[in-house]
């Protein structure tokens, strides 16, 4: 077994706010080997978008990397210099986020601020420059990319401009793709498409790819291994079929069953009740446990992990994995 | 059951404003080119008393635009929305309290400056369905069926959660009583624990009060989940409808089809997943394609689809679909 791409062990980030502390990621570890897609998923607020930012060193204050390491082909990230980081980010590992419209400039044509992409880290002429990034453009599915360089983001489509900072993402040929719910702001037929377009591409390079959603069946059709967060912490992880086949914690259980496709059309769905609790007062114990079928007085003190052969949960009663 | 709600052949534009250089050109004799957008183009569709009829389609559809024509916000440009055969506007002015409408931003629909409980009975109280003594039991009974403490009355939007300010809005629209209920994306904005819950209480309320529904949404699974019918639009038109069960077992238009085809379906063995997206991007409904707009997408195109657009011609089976070469038989499809 070849050391991991990327080990990230105990990361906490937390916000200080006026309201006290919020523990946003707390004590979150995972790894990740070459070419894996990595699925994180979570609802709003479970820290899951959060985690990715701290992966890249990109969490502004009031928000802080209080503890925890994150190794990138054994180089420790938490602490770097900012120079050393940007030198890393965008070559080596690359983030695509959700909403191209606020994270393409509007007043750069394309092929321009793809050029300054590659010129960030390489002294190549603008012209090899914008044929590296029509290069990629074409990679991505942009028909006629030589002549669309000139375009300006307004120009584009929203799921052409997804393309554009996928494609930007591609550049310098990175080890490891942050993605933060890129298909969300998307409708099905263009997610479809970028789905599609995305494991190719991954395939392909063999870039490891961390994809981060809300939407468990975007990430099951795209990921190998899935990581499920709750209150600011990875409460399940394994391989994506097994996972969701036979869930061991009573969170993933109860998403899945949250889905209209798992009920009978104008059944009622099984809820999950209550709401998350909020980041500035987890309790001591499981943070799941004020909404969970299965708590006991347990629940109260810190949920051990319970392991299956390549999978994990967190839960003092964890669900029996039939398969 | 008889039909409560019809739409007659229903068609929305809008003229671009022009910029005033182009108005001072106008005046001196240069054309000055105005595309109006054809948000929706001659739809017509009828609601049985106590059914939901689900509208799916990507966004740019026409589908929120067609809403808000049948709720009685918008005016159409042609065409009428009757309910039991009387126009629900005349003159612009929406003439009924019978049809409410509960919307996807329960941020923006809510008054932030005014306490949920005079947001509730300010309806009601207007149109004199309640007295101003039985408001407070008046709200605290709907908060009480929508979940909420009655005791939370005196509060004010931003102290709710996004799901109990969804319930809020229900509440609202329910409040005055209505007999058709307009949702447009009620849920698209939560997350999936609180989505389920808050389609458990449409679904608890609707059946409990004889509702009839328009369900706007672009999740195909919500909609199959709460539709008896499902009608699916492209280009603002309605491309096939028809009962739920049938379009999501044998969709018959291409575009539905290939719609269907491109929702992810939970994995839940460790196969490899193939992608079948459709091709091209929606077209833009200020130049819709010639012919079927669906054409320079489609596989199953031909020279009769790229000049002449097919009409909605309804099936044995109680659907339609407008296609001149419709699919017969189930699709072949994963399981869900």
């Amino acid at each position: 077994m070849t050391a991991p791409l990327l080990e990230v062990r105990e990361l906490r980030t937390h916000f200080l706010t006026r309201a006290g502390v919020a523990r946003a990621v707390d004590g979150v570890s995972f790894s990740l080997a070459a070419g894996e897609i990595l699925g994180l998923v979570g609802e709003s607020g479970s820290g899951k978008s959060v985690t990715g930012f701290s992966l890249l060193g990109l969490v502004d204050p009031p928000g802080r990397i209080v503890g925890g390491s994150v190794r990138f082909r054994g180089q420790e990230l938490v602490g770097l210099p900012e120079r050393a980081m940007r030198a890393l980010r965008g070559r080596h590992i690359a983030m695509v986020f959700q909403d191209p419209q606020a994270t393409l400039n509007p007043v750069l044509s394309i092929g321009a601020q793809m050029a300054l992409a590659v010129r960030a880290h390489e002294r190549v002429s603008d012209r090899a420059a914008r044929a590296r990034a029509a290069a990629v453009l074409t990679r991505v599915g942009i028909p006629d990319a030589a002549r669309r360089l000139d375009a300006y983001p307004h120009e584009f489509s929203g799921g052409m401009r997804q393309r554009v900072a996928i494609a930007t993402a591609l550049l310098h040929g990175p080890a490891l793709i942050v993605a933060d719910e890129p298909t969300t702001a998307l409708d099905v037929s263009i997610q479809a498409q970028i789905l599609a377009e995305m494991k190719a591409l991954a395939a392909a390079s063999g870039t490891a790819l961390i994809w981060i959603s809300h939407d468990l069946a975007t990430v099951s059709a795209l990921a190998d291994r899935l990581l499920v967060m709750y209150a600011g912490r990875i409460v399940e992880s394994g391989p994506v079929g097994a996972v969701l086949r036979a869930p061991l914690h009573p969170y993933t259980r109860g998403l899945l069953d949250s889905l209209p496709a798992m009920a009978a059309p104008g059944q009622r769905l099984r809820q999950i009740p209550g709401t998350a609790p909020s980041l500035l007062a987890l309790p001591e114990g499981c943070a799941f446990a004020p909404r969970c079928p299965r708590a006991s007085p347990a629940c109260a003190s810190p949920p051990p992990a319970a392991t299956r052969p390549g999978r994990l949960a967190l839960c003092h009663h964890p669900l029996e994995a039939a398969a | 059951m008889s039909v409560i709600l019809e739409a007659r052949s229903l068609t929305r534009r809008f003229d671009p404003r022009l910029s005033l250089g182009d108005r001072i050109a106008g005046l001196l004799g240069a054309r000055i080119e105005k595309r109006p957008v054809r948000a929706v183009t001659d739809v017509s569709f009828a609601v049985r008393k106590g059914e939901t009829l689900g509208l799916v389609g990507e966004s740019g559809c026409g589908k929120s635009t067609l809403g808000r024509m049948v709720a009685g916000i918008l005016p159409p440009s042609a065409g009428s929305v009757r309910l039991d055969g009387a126009p629900v506007m005349r003159g612009g002015r929406k003439t009924t309290t019978r049809i409410q409408t509960v919307f996807q931003d329960p941020f923006a629909s809510l008054n932030p400056r005014r306490r949920i409980g005079e947001t509730i009975s300010e309806g009601p109280l207007a149109h004199g369905l309640i007295r101003r003594a039985d408001a407070p039991a008046f709200v605290a009974e709907w908060l009480a069926r929508v979940g909420l403490d009655p005791a939370v009355a005196g509060r004010f939007p931003h102290q709710f959660s996004g799901g109990q300010r969804q319930r809020v809005a229900i509440a609202r629209a329910l409040a005055m009583k209505p007999d058709i209920l307009v949702c447009d994306e009620p849920v698209a904005s939560l997350d999936v624990s609180i989505q389920a819950q808050i389609l458990n209480l449409f679904l608890d309320l609707r059946d409990a009060l004889g509702l009839t529904c328009l369900f706007i949404s672009h999740d195909l699974g919500v909609v199959r989940h709460v539709s008896h019918r499902v009608a699916i639009m492209y280009l603002g038109r309605i491309v096939e409808i028809g009962p739920a069960a049938r379009i999501y077992a044998v969709p018959r238009h291409p575009y539905t089809r290939a719609l269907l085809d491109s929702v992810p379906r939970l994995r839940l063995d460790d196969a490899a997943v193939a992608f079948t997206p459709i091709a091209g991007e929606l077209p833009s409904p200020l130049s819709p394609p010639e012919g079927c707009a669906f054409h320079p997408r489609c596989p199953r195109a031909t020279e009769l689809c790229r000049r002449e657009r097919p009409a909605l011609a309804a099936g044995e089976d109680g659907a339609a679909v407008a296609c001149h070469h419709p699919h017969e038989g189930a699709a072949p499809r994963r399981a869900p």
